[in-house]
């Protein structure tokens, strides 16, 4: 299990670091798909093959074929890319440093005591219980998060319409 | 006019509810189909069988011999005049002595040639033919490579002396219009 | 634990054996069903009745001039019919193909992994199929290659949705996400199986896997009048074969999903009043479920060569305002009536 996980987390950060570095936007994107496996299996290895599931057909099977399709319809490449201002650039190397800084923040804020969570214990990630504790615990916030997924429907769908409504 | 019975009025009006629902028209589409699943199939299964070509099939020509071996044609050009692609081209000539034998008239064609490709199988040369000499046969003309192999001369059309081709199935159309 | 891997493994080989076989001769099934409907005798050369055409065919495919574009993505070009093929074959993990063995005292499953998630397990891996289509049709650096992509993942999208919330209602019923769990809950007379429940439900699920197989009414993404040959116009040789391949696996993995999830299964309705021995029964279930894979396949087959391809409007119109919608109703419907009977 700690080899599992070693393998995985490598290869997730590996293959986080090719979606920057890649020249091309449609192997950016690829990458990001195999991060986004490595991250399931990461779920997979907790037990909660439930979030696992979700995660790759919500974010690899719907969402990056989404980005995926923006990408190939637009054709980006290197040739088209547009060269970018100074000012642009300085932007991007601010916006870059304070993204920095609120993770270092964030990282040494945070304690790194674990309480111990019986890995082997089959309920643990099992539908049942993330049910009960997203219906009992969090049901204010999970109802907010609905809501707002209504908001980009429906905004979705006013742009989409332009003047017809 | 009406011209079969099978015709089907065209309308524009609305779908009713079952129509809108697709789903009895796919029923019914299967049921056409398995319907010609067990239907006699008409596949000839071709070197095995082979179809009949029918009684008035026209393919490549062929120029007769009498019955002693002396060809018939005697280029009096009817069937060039009949031909209405003009496919036809020939070259009379006068029998010498001693060529009795090989021409049954007193003039012949030199050269007779059937442009292949301008032919359309329409058996008018036949039909104007006043000597029997030119007939429509069931073998097909092969494909060729190059143009000009597809201007059949003589050599290609007269009948080997001693490979009669057999045309009385197909006997003097003379009932034809 | 020894002879329990053993068994997985012979399981695992004989499953793929056997989908690969069921595949390849869909092949010939589909030519021959085509020729049968237009009156004609179809491939009747290769071998008698024509059996060996498949071999033949494979022969072909693998003697081919293996051909890359110039403008191609090599990478990409070469992964994208690996992707298709290689997702196309997970889907079968989960697919109880009968009950269990009881050899020596030991009970081995008839179902590779008996995943908890098993329903989620199907739709991850068929969410995943698309991309082998869509980089196919990118990295070809063809115009209709990459219409084709494009269409099939806005229709594989577009589907999921519909197809997804059909299985929810399934799951509502069953309780449970495990393949294993909804066909044992089927067992018994013939109205316990789900299509006496979820009638409508089926209808989704099936109209569904048609597109999610690229199927003909939905063959949109291949669609030889409009876009040449669809995302694979620029494939030769195996790599097209995979493609063609990949789809006929697809369709053996929806029709037995179809028959596991709706028509019971490995269930032979009233089997248990017959008291035979636990492993005959267990043959005698498999057999049956085969059986009902081989009469989807059929009608897989019998809808391509009968209904006409929709236009693209349509396809979008049917799977959003109409299926959706009624898969919710249908999803609506099952939770009212299972809280009623509560």
């Amino acid at each position: 299990m700690e080899i599992a996980f070693y393998v995985l987390a490598v290869s997730a950060i590996l293959s986080a670091l090719a979606v920057v570095f890649a020249k091309s936007p449609v192997y950016s994107v690829l990458w990001l798909i195999l991060t986004f496996f490595t991250i399931a299996g990461q779920y997979v290895l907790l037990n909660a093959q439930f979030l696992a599931a979700v995660h790759v057909i919500v974010y690899a099977g719907a969402i990056m074929v989404l980005f995926l399709f923006v990408i190939m319809l637009l054709n980006l490449n290197i040739a088209t890319e547009p060269v970018k201002p100074v000012y642009m650039r300085a932007y991007e190397i601010v916006g870059g440093c304070v993204l920095c800084l609120t993770m270092v923040a964030a990282i040494h804020t945070s304690s790194f005591e674990f309480t111990p969570v019986n890995a082997y214990d089959n309920s643990i990630g099992t539908i049942e219980k993330l049910g009960v504790t997203l219906y009992n615990n969090y049901i204010f916030i999970f109802e907010v998060s609905s809501l707002l997924f209504l908001a980009a429907m429906i905004g979705a769908v006013i742009l989409a319409k332009k003047g017809d409504i | 006019m009406r011209l079969t019975n099978r015709y089907k009025v065209v309308s524009d009006k609305k779908m009713t509810f079952a129509e809108k629902l697709y789903l009895p028209a796919i029923a019914t589409g299967l049921g056409i189909t398995i319907r010609h699943f067990f239907k006699q199939k008409v596949t000839i299964s071709y070197p095995e069988v082979k179809r009949e070509y029918a009684p008035v099939f026209r393919g490549r020509h062929v120029l007769k011999r009498d019955e002693n071996g002396a060809e018939r044609c005697t280029a009096c050009g009817l069937c060039a005049l009949a031909c209405p692609a003009e496919a036809i081209t020939m070259l009379a000539a006068e029998r010498k002595r001693g060529e009795e034998q090989l021409y049954r008239e007193e003039k012949y064609a030199e050269k007779y040639e059937i442009n292949m490709l301008r032919c359309i199988f329409c058996g008018l040369c036949e039909e104007a033919c006043p000597k029997e000499a030119i007939f429509l046969t069931d073998t097909h003309v092969t494909a060729e490579f190059h143009r000009d192999d597809f201007i059949y001369g003589k050599k290609q059309l007269v009948e080997p002396v001693d490979n009669r081709i057999d045309v009385s199935k197909r006997g003097k159309p003379s009932g034809r219009l | 634990m020894l002879p329990y891997i053993v068994f997985k493994l012979i399981l695992v080989l004989v499953i793929l054996g056997l989908t690969l076989l069921i595949a390849t001769y869909s092949t010939y099934a589909e030519r021959k069903i085509a020729a049968f409907m237009q009156d004609r005798l179809g491939p009747d050369r290769a071998g008698k009745f024509g059996l060996l055409q498949p071999i033949a065919d494979a022969v072909k495919f693998f003697t081919k001039e293996d051909f890359i574009p110039a403008g191609a993505d090599r990478v990409l070009f070469t992964l994208a019919p690996a992707i298709a093929m290689s997702t196309a074959l997970m889907a079968s993990v989960v697919i109880p193909f009968g009950n269990s063995l009881i050899l020596n005292g030991m009970e081995f499953p008839l179902q590779v992994a008996n995943l908890n998630i098993g329903v989620l397990y199907i739709s991850g891996v068929v969410s995943i199929g698309v991309y082998g289509i869509m980089l196919g049709g990118w990295a070809s650096n063809n115009k209709y290659s990459l219409l084709g992509s494009i269409r099939a993942a806005s229709q594989m999208i577009s589907y999921e949705i519909g197809m997804g919330i059909a299985m929810v209602a399934i799951i509502m019923m069953s309780g449970s996400m495990s393949l294993h769990d909804i066909v044992q809950q089927q067992a018994g007379p013939i109205w316990k199986w789900n299509i006496f429940v979820q009638p409508l439900g089926f209808i989704i699920f099936c109209t569904c896997a048609f597109a999610e197989c690229n199927r003909t009414p939905f063959d949109l993404p291949e669609c030889e009048q409009e876009l040449v040959g669809g995302y694979h116009t620029e494939y030769s040789s195996m790599k097209l074969g995979l493609f063609l391949f990949a789809e006929y696996v697809n369709m053996f993995v929806s029709s037995a999903l179809m028959s596991a999830m709706y028509f019971g299964g490995y269930n032979i309705p009233w089997i248990e009043h017959l008291n035979l021995p636990h492993n005959v029964e267990t043959a005698l279930g498999s057999a049956f479920f085969f059986i009902k894979i081989f009469f989807f396949i059929a009608f897989f087959m019998f809808i391509r060569w009968t209904i006409p391809r929709f236009r693209y409007d349509q396809l979008m119109h049917l799977g959003w305002r109409i299926l959706m919608p009624l898969a919710i109703v249908n999803m609506l419907l099952t939770g009212i009536i299972l809280l009623l009977i509560q």
